[in-house]
């Protein structure tokens, strides 16, 4: 078998890859000039710098430097001492990969292919049993083939279900199947190592959910005046586009909200009116809902009282909330129709406030503050757009509620509501 | 005979709960961990199911509540969960629980388990 230098299969190497020299020489820290110089064997190599250059031409540094017979008789024994129980006639590999080349490439091929696929293993079980987003998509993925197998087994073996417990599965099973193709192509991308921030395990809102949850929804950086995509530049959790522009809108508002209603400022007359919805937009100039949006998000260490808040869109499409103990926000699922959100919606402009009891197992009372602002600005000759939003506070004053509310129809106790749009399985029971 | 069932995704409760009701468990349910404990207190289970991964708490943390618990320190646990690694398995058989099941389960599995531990409550 015919060998050449170790110049010239560098050489032979770069040029199969249709690199340049100077592209391969910068790519180890060398001038091309001295590149040149090796590959016409002008200069000796060897140590790091061979090492270097397989690296970079994607070869094993034996292929450089001692030629490819000797790189496969290398590969050989490797494979040969993988394989205990084979008793391979190691006196006779030169012979062997001399005679049968093209049956001593495949042998290393297949061994080279069962050390990648190792590693792969390696570097999934270590993902698996490490990276927390990854175990929640599995869980979400379990999750859902869970509930899938359980409603359909239940359809196989009730073949006399009634219409109505028919018709009820048959619609979970259409639910879960959508979450789990969805999950199932989110947790794909994944473990595919897409870099694509598109790829994400989790919705645009899911992740401007948990980037809120980190902070707190509490921005120090914004309240002394940082820029906006700073504090968004910062952020490991904002991955997709989609949660980018959602939370580059909610912290331009906080930013806003933060100027015209400082801090400290904020704190004192949040103090003096007691938390006065009203009194604090008359203080500061500003509508009703920034007041609330601004109460909402700063820390019960800052105004000694915990908010939680709800914005929505027309369709009823929570844009962000913020929960507060006893009085449930759905997730996924669309939101009570009671809510005095959804009131405001119906009123534009008008602010409500409304003393609710919300239907747990504690049945707690808020006192909840809406209103409903224009979305941009209105223009001749299109439809004006809305968002509501409701700030929702402990009821301290003990005021009669006006109605009950729940977090969602499936789950909520409140008996013959007229607002209800499916069955309750905390009331029907089965 | 009342089956306290303490899990998060709607549409297993509802499944759980239609296979036990049928064969005449009282199912009641809870889906968050922060106060599945006063759920467990309020509604003096003979058995409960129990998911690993709650909202708020850890069906481990529950489980460890519930056998600090002298009126529920026997009161037979099944606890239901996705992540069926060999340590979750050991945690849970250390903090005293009655049956360990994975996710996906069947439900004939389910019922039979929960037939099998109720059967000297």
């Amino acid at each position: 078998m015919k060998d050449r230098s170790v110049g010239s299969r560098i050489r032979e190497r770069r040029i199969a890859l249709k690199m340049r020299q100077a592209d391969l020489a910068s790519s180890v820290g060398i001038s091309a000039s001295y590149l040149n110089l090796i590959e016409h064997d002008k200069r000796r190599i060897g140590g790091k710098l061979v090492v270097d250059i397989a690296g970079v031409l994607g070869v094993e540094s034996t292929l450089l430097s001692e030629g490819a017979e000797a790189a496969l008789i290398s590969a050989l024994r490797e494979a040969a001492n993988v394989v205990t129980d084979a008793d391979p006639e190691l006196e006779r590999i030169d012979e062997f990969a001399a005679r049968f080349p093209g049956w001593a490439n495949i042998i290393r091929s297949q061994y080279q292919l069962g050390l990648k696929l190792e590693r792969t293993v390696e570097t999934l079980s270590d993902r698996l049993a490490h990276d927390p987003e990854l175990a929640a998509a599995m869980h979400e993925v379990l999750s859902m083939v869970t509930a899938v197998h359980a409603t359909a087994g239940i359809l196989h073996e009730n073949r006399e279900l009634e219409p109505e417990w028919r018709a009820r599965f048959h619609r979970n099973l259409s639910e879960d199947s959508q979450r789990l193709a969805d999950s199932s192509q989110l947790l794909v991308n994944y473990l595919d190592g897409a870099k694509e921030a598109e790829t994400r395990l989790a919705s645009p809102r899911d992740e401007l959910h948990s980037f809120l949850g980190e902070a707190g929804y509490f921005f120090p950086g914004i309240e002394d005046g940082a820029d906006v995509e700073t504090v968004l530049a910062q952020s490991r959790l904002l991955r997709s586009k989609g949660a980018q522009f959602l939370a580059r809108e909610l912290l331009t508002d906080y930013a806003t909200n933060a100027r015209a209603m400082p801090l400290h400022e904020f704190q004192g007359a949040h103090r003096d009116t007691s938390g006065d919805v009203a009194a604090l937009a008359d203080r500061f100039d500003v509508s009703l809902a920034a007041v609330m949006r601004r109460m909402a998000f700063l820390p019960k260490s800052v105004l000694e009282q915990d908010y939680g808040l709800v914005k929505c869109d027309m369709a009823g499409t929570m844009i962000y909330r913020k929960e507060i103990r006893g009085f449930s926000l759905p997730r996924y699922s669309s939101a009570c129709p009671r809510w005095p959100l959804f009131h405001a919606l119906q009123r534009p402009g008008q602010p409500l406030v409304e003393v609710v009891e919300f239907a747990a197992r504690e049945m707690e009372q808020f006192k909840c503050f809406a209103v409903s602002e224009l979305q941009g600005r209105p223009q001749f000759g299109k439809e004006t757009t809305f968002t509501a939003t409701m700030l929702i506070t402990p009821n301290s004053e003990r005021l009669p509620p006006e109605g009950q509310v729940g977090a969602a129809c499936r789950i909520c106790s409140v008996e013959n509501c007229s607002a209800r749009r499916e069955p309750s399985i905390l009331v029907d029971g089965i | 005979m009342r089956v306290l069932l303490i899990e998060d995704e709607p549409n297993i409760i509802e499944a759980i709960n239609f296979i036990l009701s049928r064969e005449g468990y009282d199912v009641v349910t809870h889906a968050n961990g922060h106060d599945a404990m006063d759920a467990v207190r309020d509604r003096a289970p003979n058995m409960i199911i129990l998911d690993v991964m709650l909202p708020g708490r850890s069906g481990f943390e529950i489980l460890e509540d519930i056998r600090a618990d002298q009126a529920f320190a026997q009161t037979p646990v099944l606890m239901l969960t996705a992540r069926g690694q060999t340590r979750d398995r050991e945690l849970a058989e250390k903090l005293g629980v009655s049956k360990f099941m994975t996710k996906p389960f069947a439900n004939s599995e389910v019922l039979e388990t929960v037939r099998t531990l109720t059967a000297n409550v």
